[in-house]
């Protein structure tokens, strides 16, 4: 579905998605590692499960919501992509966890 | 000139719950609205259904708020099935959380207060310690000490509550006029003139609701509406699977998962800035009753101008020297929106206010000053 411009770096950056490893250049988004690793949707809504993708890639619209390194909720297209960035799409509501600590 | 039944000046929750009310006794009914450029406390409200905080020495607005809570499930089940939104309502009961002995101490004896003021019309309540609020709070802090429960409280989307207000009042036939600021108003008994932009509308009766703008317009029309801004801050965290059953007076969870900080007050004029020292301690409070909140992003933040009486109570008044304009004014927009609709809307369709609403006159202002 995505396809990346022919004269961009050379993808040398790997992460994984959901398990699969994705390859992207430097400098590129979690939220485009997704993209690349070919899922439709990142997230499903928190009230009505609707599938997004990511959007507006800036930021604003909050639609590109990902568990990054264990973190849920995060804004992926905000967060560069790092070696060994463990992805995981936001599926509805986050979790919380109230026990005592 | 267009003539109405009635013309509600001010499309927040207050006049839009009035004008809906109006619209639904048959009322052919105008609201006049700034829109929102306005300060629209509507748009930055907490969202609380409250009643154990309010009435404290007034046993009359503590009976008024009951009997608006009470009238909350009827009016949310009403505007969901004629607009299709629904505004979120749930009354689970609600917790005031105490943070160290004083606060605690304070509260018992309030809540005290108010059983006793509440005569035969009773006031149920329970001061819970810390324990026994462990058991249906999870993850409470340990610097709560305890709290006090009622099961009148609740919540509610004041958003989607204003949508489907103006949502109902238009499908009922009522005339929204948008994006307008009244100019001239001619006053007279029964008949009352109201320029909006180059032309007039007209009506027998007028009923102010236009939020802080109501202490300039209120002399118009032989009322008085001292109100005064209050700021409040808000803050939103991201959504999350719910775990709080019920709201408190400072943090809900809302239907959708948000959880909402809140409840401060400055008396700072008409400033809706933010300011990160209260934003700070709206935080450091939510973080010590519940330790998880730490982990939550935020993700809004707001600041609201209250419509504040001088004494907290709401003014409602039918004008003496106009009679068939009156005026609403408070603070408590969502809760109070039902008693709005249901209670106040009837009595302006029927030209009286009821006698139970005397007090709220603002009349009660009007004390000679002593030497």
């Amino acid at each position: 579905m995505f396809r990346r411009w022919p004269d961009a770096d050379p993808a040398t950056i790997a992460v994984i998605v959901e398990g699969r490893t994705a390859l992207v250049p430097p400098g590129a988004s979690a939220a485009a590692a997704v993209l690349v690793a070919g899922f439709r949707h990142i997230r499903e809504t928190p009230v009505e499960g609707r599938e997004r993708s990511p959007y507006c890639m800036m930021g604003i619209c909050f639609d590109c919501l990902a568990e990054i390194d264990g973190v849920p909720n995060r804004q992926s297209c905000m967060v560069e992509a790092r070696p060994g960035m463990r992805i995981r799409r936001q599926i509805r509501a986050r979790k919380i966890d109230p026990a005592p600590q | 000139m267009t003539r109405y039944d009635a013309i509600v000046i001010g499309g927040g929750l207050v006049g839009s719950a009035i004008a809906y009310g109006l619209a639904r006794e048959g009322l052919r009914v105008a609201l006049v609205d700034e829109g929102d450029v306005a300060y629209r406390a509507s748009r930055g409200n907490f969202g609380l259904v409250w009643v154990q905080s309010k009435g404290d020495g007034a046993p009359h607005y503590q009976r008024w708020t009951r009997r608006s809570a009470d009238q909350w499930p009827a009016l949310a089940a009403e505007l969901s099935a004629r607009t299709g939104i629904s505004v979120g309502h749930e009354r689970p009961g609600g917790i005031h959380l105490c943070l160290g002995e004083a606060e605690l101490e304070e509260r018992r004896a309030r809540m005290e207060r108010m059983r006793i003021q509440s005569g035969n019309f009773g006031f149920e309540y329970r001061m819970l310690d810390h324990r026994e609020l462990a058991d249906m709070l999870p993850g409470l802090g340990p610097s709560v000490t305890g709290a006090s429960w009622t099961p009148y409280d609740g919540h509610a989307n004041p958003l989607n509550l204003l949508h489907a207000l103006h949502k109902a009042f238009v499908e009922k036939g009522g005339r929204y006029i948008p994006n307008t600021t009244i100019g001239d108003a001619k006053a007279a008994a029964r008949d009352f003139r109201i320029a909006i932009g180059d032309r007039e509308i007209g009506a027998p009766k007028v009923v102010l609701a236009a939020g802080l703008g109501n202490s300039g317009l209120a002399p118009l029309f032989g009322l008085s509406a001292p109100v005064e801004p209050q700021r409040g801050q808000i803050l939103v965290t991201e959504r999350a699977q719910r775990v709080l059953p019920m709201p408190t007076t400072t943090i809900r969870q809302t239907v959708e998962g948000g959880i909402m900080l809140g409840d401060s007050q400055e008396d700072v004029g008409f400033d809706t800035s933010q300011k990160p020292v209260i934003m700070q301690t709206i935080a450091r409070r939510a973080v010590l009753s519940f330790p998880w909140v730490r982990d939550l992003r935020i993700v809004r933040a707001w600041a609201a101008l209250r419509v504040m009486p001088p004494d907290g109570l709401p003014i409602y008044d039918q004008s003496e020297r106009f009679p068939g304009a009156f005026t609403a004014n408070c603070h408590s927009g969502v809760t109070l929106a039902a008693a709005h609709a249901n209670l106040y809307a009837p009595m302006v369709a029927a030209g009286a206010l009821d006698p139970a609403l005397d007090l709220f006159s603002a009349r009660r202002f009007d004390v000679p000053a002593l030497a």
